[in-house]
């Protein structure tokens, strides 16, 4: 067998997702339809008043108008790491979808890539709910804002494949706790989404830096408000390369896992 | 025709290693054209592992596997798109109604929605599932799992099948079922491997069939070959034997079997030995019955359990 094997046929994968994800689309909607709105009211609407306004690359911001980019970013991340982590592994362990699938034409890279560009499907989808909640609110700049629908599907195809890389090595389901309190928790609370970076010691900032979230965030920031702190190019660069390292170590642990 | 000459599987000194473990060594196998082929062996004996060899799922750690002519390292891809395989286990997509996991998986083989309707609409009227076409794989029954696993192998009209253990936990009603759907198949030149348990399902269906185990191959033939050589034409087994009873045997060469309180002797009848014995040693508790594949079976991997 070829080491690297990956076709078009990978959509009929992806596909097979979307059909059972429409059977209970209502469902699936309301988690990144009211996540956010939750927690924009407790941080957006409790806290501003205890906080005041934030200084942001120069500018003095609500705290609700802080937070709302940083939060559709993180549900950019929780939308795909939770389905390359947990619904994947549902499929793969318990379901032996996976087995199913190695049996017919398709090759294992094809059914990997498909779980991680379904995962960041689903980020899009969050990304695009978010997006228009925060327009609604006024926080978005057009036609630019647009482009956080993309930014969604290249945030998700980061988190998605280092969520898949996860379901490559964990022994069994709960073990996701590991990553998750590990990885995802720092990622959410540390990557600039509830205070910004500029304010934190050096170490601090370039601890931020590492963090794929806080290029998400920024990027968010910068095609909803127009602004942020730190270079566009390298931010994209950063992410883009943050998820091809991910994905080409997803397949490796995947393959060592399933092919016996 | 000199196509009809490639066999559709040819299998070479197969070997797979798990680690220092081998679970298949040196397995050489040939199945021709519309054959259908039984692959016994007790648990562990490595049936799923040549299997899983066949389609390309584990790499081969040593040989050569070729399916229609084509090596399975390089040809995997259009060889999948020729077969059928029914796995051991359920993996029927439980997401799925039964009606979306066969239109999804023809998914999978490129087929076009037209073709893939049609063949799912007559692969549920063939396996009697068309009153459950909305229903969700967790409702069905264990007959009717079995019978959607066998539509679904047979969704890209495969010239050949492989099904592992297709019947194994079926009642007697739906493991016959299932034996006429295959007949049925056959009659269209299907060419089928099959492993099972059930060694009476091996004599009715197989052309011709290997007993393995630890991961060899023991003997190969066709059913009633193999129950001549290693069984006899009948088969005398009785309780509690009597001295006189075995020093008789073993003065005759007779093959046979002691167990605990048993004894069982395979004789051709063609001296009429069944005959002398039963009229000598059999007061009372004595069966006579025809040689059967189990009987090679037992005779050829021994009686202990395995796991
Ligand atoms: N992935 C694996 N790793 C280690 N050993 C395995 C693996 N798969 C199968 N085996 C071992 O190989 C042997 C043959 O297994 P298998 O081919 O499943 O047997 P069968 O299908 O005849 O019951 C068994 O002893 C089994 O424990
Ligand atoms: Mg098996």
């Amino acid at each position: 067998m070829k080491r690297f094997d990956l076709s078009l046929l990978f959509l009929s994968v992806w596909k097979r997702n979307l059909i059972v994800y429409r059977r209970i689309w209502k469902v699936n909607f309301m988690v990144p339809l009211f996540e956010p709105l939750f927690y924009l009211a407790a941080f957006g609407i409790g806290l501003s008043g205890l906080i005041g306004d934030v200084v942001y690359a120069g500018q003095d911001l609500s705290y609700i108008q802080f937070i709302a980019p940083a939060l559709l970013a993180t549900s950019v991340m929780f939308n795909a790491f939770f389905e390359t982590t947990f619904s994947s592994f549902v499929r793969m362990y318990y379901q032996k979808t996976f087995d199913a699938m190695l049996s017919t034409p398709l090759s294992l890279e094809e059914v990997i890539t498909a779980e991680i560009v379904w995962g960041a499907t689903m980020s899009m989808l969050a990304a695009t709910i978010i997006l228009f909640i925060i327009s609604v609110l006024g926080f978005v700049v057009y036609p630019w804002g647009l482009l956080v629908i993309p930014l969604g599907f290249l945030g998700g195809l980061a988190f998605g494949s280092m969520g898949m890389f996860f379901t490559g090595i964990v022994p069994s389901i709960n073990m996701f706790n590991l990553p998750m309190f590990l990885v995802v928790t720092p990622l959410f609370l540390f990557s600039g989404t509830f205070f910004p970076v500029s304010g934190l010691p050096f170490w601090g900032q370039y601890l931020a830096g590492i963090s794929p979230l806080y290029h998400l965030v920024e990027l968010t920031r910068l095609l909803t408000m127009g602004i942020m702190e730190s270079s566009p190019f390298i931010s994209i660069a950063y992410l883009t390369g943050f998820a091809l390292v991910f994905y080409f170590l997803a397949i490796r642990a995947m393959r060592k896992r399933l092919i016996k | 025709m000199m196509k009809a000459d490639i066999p559709v599987i040819e299998a070479l000194d197969l070997s797979k290693r798990f680690g220092s473990f081998t679970a298949v060594q040196d397995v050489s196998l040939q199945v021709e054209k519309g054959e259908f082929f039984g692959l016994l062996g007790p648990n562990g004996a490595g049936k799923t592992s040549i299997i899983r060899m066949m389609y390309g799922f584990s790499p081969l750690s040593s040989g050569n596997m070729k399916l229609f002519g084509l090596d399975i390292r390089t040809g995997w891809r259009e060889i999948r798109s020729k077969i059928g395989v029914c796995q051991q286990e359920n993996t029927l997509d439980p997401d799925l109604s039964v009606e979306k996991n066969l239109l999804v998986f023809a998914g999978y083989y490129k087929m076009s929605r037209k073709k893939a309707v049609r063949r799912t609409d007559e692969l549920l009227d063939f396996f009697a599932l068309n009153h459950k076409r909305q229903a969700q794989v967790s409702q069905l029954s264990g007959g009717m799992v079995r019978r959607l696993m066998l539509a679904r192998t047979l969704i890209n009209d495969p010239s050949l099948i492989i099904l592992d253990e297709p019947t194994t936990g079926l009642d007697p009603q739906s493991r016959h079922q299932v034996w006429d759907k295959l007949r049925d198949l056959r009659s269209k030149g299907l060419t089928l491997v099959l492993t099972t348990h059930y060694m009476e399902e091996a004599a009715s269906l197989c052309d011709r069939l290997i007993i393995m185990d630890r991961g060899r191959i023991l003997v190969e033939g066709n059913p009633e070959e193999l129950i001549s050589k290693y069984a006899g034409a009948s088969v005398v087994e009785l309780e509690n034997p009597g001295e006189d009873l075995k020093t008789f045997i073993r003065e005759k060469q007779i093959r046979h079997e002691e167990l605990m309180n048993r004894i069982i002797i395979y004789t051709d009848d063609s001296e009429g030995l069944g005959k002398a014995i039963r009229e000598r040693f059999c007061p009372e508790k004595c069966l006579f019955r025809s040689g059967t594949l189990e009987d090679v079976f037992l005779r050829l991997t021994g009686r202990e359990l395995r796991e």
